[in-house]
């Protein structure tokens, strides 16, 4: 059994609107091990990219823990936290937007070793900055680009060398890879799994792609509305998803094969409702084609189903 | 003119070129390519960013930038008629009315200061003519009901709506007419999963309703698979296999080393693997595009003869490939040979 680095507790992050309260994310409880990943699935707007930044502390939470290595990050002052931003980084999901665009590759990549003092003469940095660029697989003539000058795949290769610079524990993903090209993509992601292998890192994965988080998760929660709604361990939640949202999810996915052509007919109507001031009961209830009355009369709690499975559905005697 | 449109194809595209001209460079786009579309059928545009698929359907509507935008060669015939020498003041009748185009971003091509009502009205207007407000209102509350939407919603405006309702709205504009031919940019690429299916099988119902022919240009093997009779995949300009589903999709089937790319760089959700099989390297610059194989600096395949002059097709009953690897009728499944 490997060890748990990081931990939410009731992780709350509302934010207040003319409108009333959104609750973007609302009591998540998650855990992810040492060396391997977590991947978070949901569609647009279900409180993804909030949680892995609230994990963060790049947003204030509302209420609730994040312990890393136990450590309670929402109890430390400035400094500690800055001293903890060594093990945790974060690759952000548009490689357009994400880099300063008056940086060069170079800059980019070296700003976090500066920050952090982590060397000590421009001789070290020169060297740390050009070892992180073979690691992502970056050619050395790049080093006086400019983001501009080069595509979204290296993009993203900067975006990875800047978040591997202070040698983390712990990184956030989130939607690394949805800006990029089919085969670009497939670099990004092989990239991704072999610094996990070589270098034991810990990856929280957030995306909308299903195939993708299939492919690189040992784990997956799927999030509706702000909460988790499943938890399983990958292989077991594409076989034997439990959820009716998880089901309708994996049932959507067009999938390029021509035996299932035609096939995902009965498909899931409705959209996703405000998550501002939602009422008490389960968020999926109404456009859940099995909703009876207790599931809008208190939220369903996150149950061990079977082992390692966990499930938030009044079907699965939750109450 | 009227008896080649007895024809059973809408468009026939031939030897297609389109350049954009600026005063420091010249982008190949489009490098020659054919294509036809039979009444009724899906086809589906496939490649990644930069190939050419939506400079393609901007030729077909004549849409593409005056001052940059050239057709250097080639001929688009759309039911007989040729679109290339046709007038401006015609083809203002055949947009929205017998072609039809679905664009990618719902949120940014709607107009936000319109009503959705008045939106479609403008192209009801624009090609029909109606006796009272009241007969256009009747008329548009049908389409927004094809689509989905309930008829009361009719005088709101973009903003009130959600990504995969306005995606909606953008279909009905383009529905309202019955055109003969319908174009559909990435139509799903910005939504949600639960949404596109929704919206991918109002396209596909529609279809049947009004028995349009459909171009769907996207770079997702998935929404082909699901909705598309034909394929064809774009590299570079270029049409690298062309074929029916069965043809492109069946694995046992040959095909062109960038098409396996594509399906290697795919995570397959049925079948457990460690690796992704990209495809090495980066598309090429489209101002300067290697000599031979479009495709060759990428390709694992490659080989001298590759690297220069014209890459013959190999051509298999509807089955058509572009790379030196194959030779004509000899197409058919690995095993059989």
């Amino acid at each position: 059994m490997s060890m748990i680095l990081l931990e939410c507790k009731n992780l709350k992050k509302y934010f207040d609107t003319p409108y009333g309260t959104l609750h973007a994310v609302d009591n998540v409880n998650l855990s992810v091990k040492k060396g391997k990943t977590l991947g978070i699935v949901g569609e647009s707007g279900c409180g993804k990219s909030t949680l892995g930044r609230t994990i963060l502390r790049l947003l204030p939470p509302t209420s609730g823990e994040v312990l890393f290595e136990g450590k309670n990050l929402f109890e430390m002052n400035e400094k500690q936290m800055h001293e903890m931003r060594k093990q945790m980084q974060i690759i952000f999901q548009d490689p357009y937007s994400s880099l300063n665009p008056r940086k060069t590759v170079y800059q980019t990549i070296s700003e976090p070793l500066r920050v952090h003092k982590i060397c000590r003469t421009s001789n070290e940095i020169d060297l740390r900055v050009r070892e992180l660029m073979e690691i992502v697989g970056l050619a050395e003539r790049f080093e006086n680009s400019y983001p501009h000058e080069m595509d979204g795949g290296r993009r993203q290769r900067i975006g990875i060398a800047r978040a591997l610079s202070l040698d983390p524990q712990f990184i956030i993903c989130d939607e690394p890879v949805s800006a990029l090209d089919v085969s670009i993509q497939a670099q990004i992601l092989n990239l991704m799994m072999d610094l996990q292998e070589t270098m034991n890192l810990t990856y929280l994965f957030i995306t909308h792609d299903l195939s993708v988080v299939k492919h690189i998760s040992t784990e997956i929660a799927v999030m509706y509305l702000g909460q988790i709604v499943e938890k399983a361990p990958s292989d077991e939640l594409f076989e034997k998803p439990l959820h009716p949202y998880t089901k309708a999810l994996l049932k959507a996915i067009p999938i390029p094969a021509l035996d299932y052509r035609d096939k995902h007919l009965d498909i899931l109507t409705g959209e996703v409702s405000s998550p501002i001031d939602p009422r008490p009961g389960c968020r999926f209830a109404p456009r859940c084609p099995n909703a009876f009355k207790a599931c809008t009369e208190a939220d369903p709690s996150l149950n061990e189903k079977s082992p390692q499975h966990f499930v938030a559905c009044y079907l699965y005697g939750n109450i | 003119m009227r008896e080649k449109s007895m024809n059973n194809e809408l468009l026939e595209i031939k030897n297609l070129e389109i350049q954009y001209v600026t005063d420091e460079e010249v982008v190949q786009a489009v490098n020659g390519i054919d294509l036809t579309l039979k009444r009724g059928e899906s086809l589906g545009l496939v490649g990644e960013t930069g190939a050419g698929k939506t400079t393609t359907a901007l030729a077909i509507l004549k849409l593409l930038p005056r001052y940059t935008g050239k057709i250097k060669n080639g001929s688009i015939i759309l039911d007989g008629m040729d679109i290339l020498k046709t007038s401006e003041e015609r083809m203002r009748k055949i947009r929205g009315n017998r072609v039809s185009m679905i664009f990618q971003d719902p949120m940014t091509s709607l107009n936000p200061v319109f009503s959705v009502r008045n939106q479609i009205a403008e192209v009801l207007k624009l090609h029909k003519e109606y006796e009272s407000g009241e007969a256009i209102n009747d008329e548009i509350a049908g389409i927004l009901e094809l689509v989905g939407i309930p008829r009361i919603r009719m005088h709101e405006y973009p903003f009130q709506f959600s990504g995969g309702m306005k995606q909606r709205v953008m279909i009905a504009i383009a529905i309202a007419c019955r055109p003969q031919l319908l174009i559909a940019d990435e139509p799903t690429t910005a939504l949600d999963v639960t949404i596109q299916a929704q919206v991918l099988n109002r396209i596909r119902n529609l279809k049947k309703e009004i028995n349009s022919s459909m171009l769907l240009i996207t770079h997702d093997l998935g929404v082909v698979a699901s909705i598309c009779d034909s394929v064809a995949i774009m590299y570079a300009g270029e049409i690298v296999e062309y074929g029916t589903l069965e043809d492109v999709f069946k694995p046992e089937n040959k095909h062109h080393p960038y098409t396996d790319g594509l399906f290697g760089s795919i995570p397959n959700l049925t079948v457990k693997s460690n690796r992704l099989n990209p495809i090495e390297g980066l598309m090429p610059d489209p101002t300067d595009l290697p000599e031979g194989c479009k495709f060759h600096p990428r390709c694992p395949k490659c080989t001298e003869r590759c690297r220069e002059g014209v890459i013959p097709e190999a051509k298999n009953g509807s089955h058509r490939i572009k790379c030196v690897l194959y030779r004509n009728g000899d197409l058919r499944g690995r095993n059989d040979v």
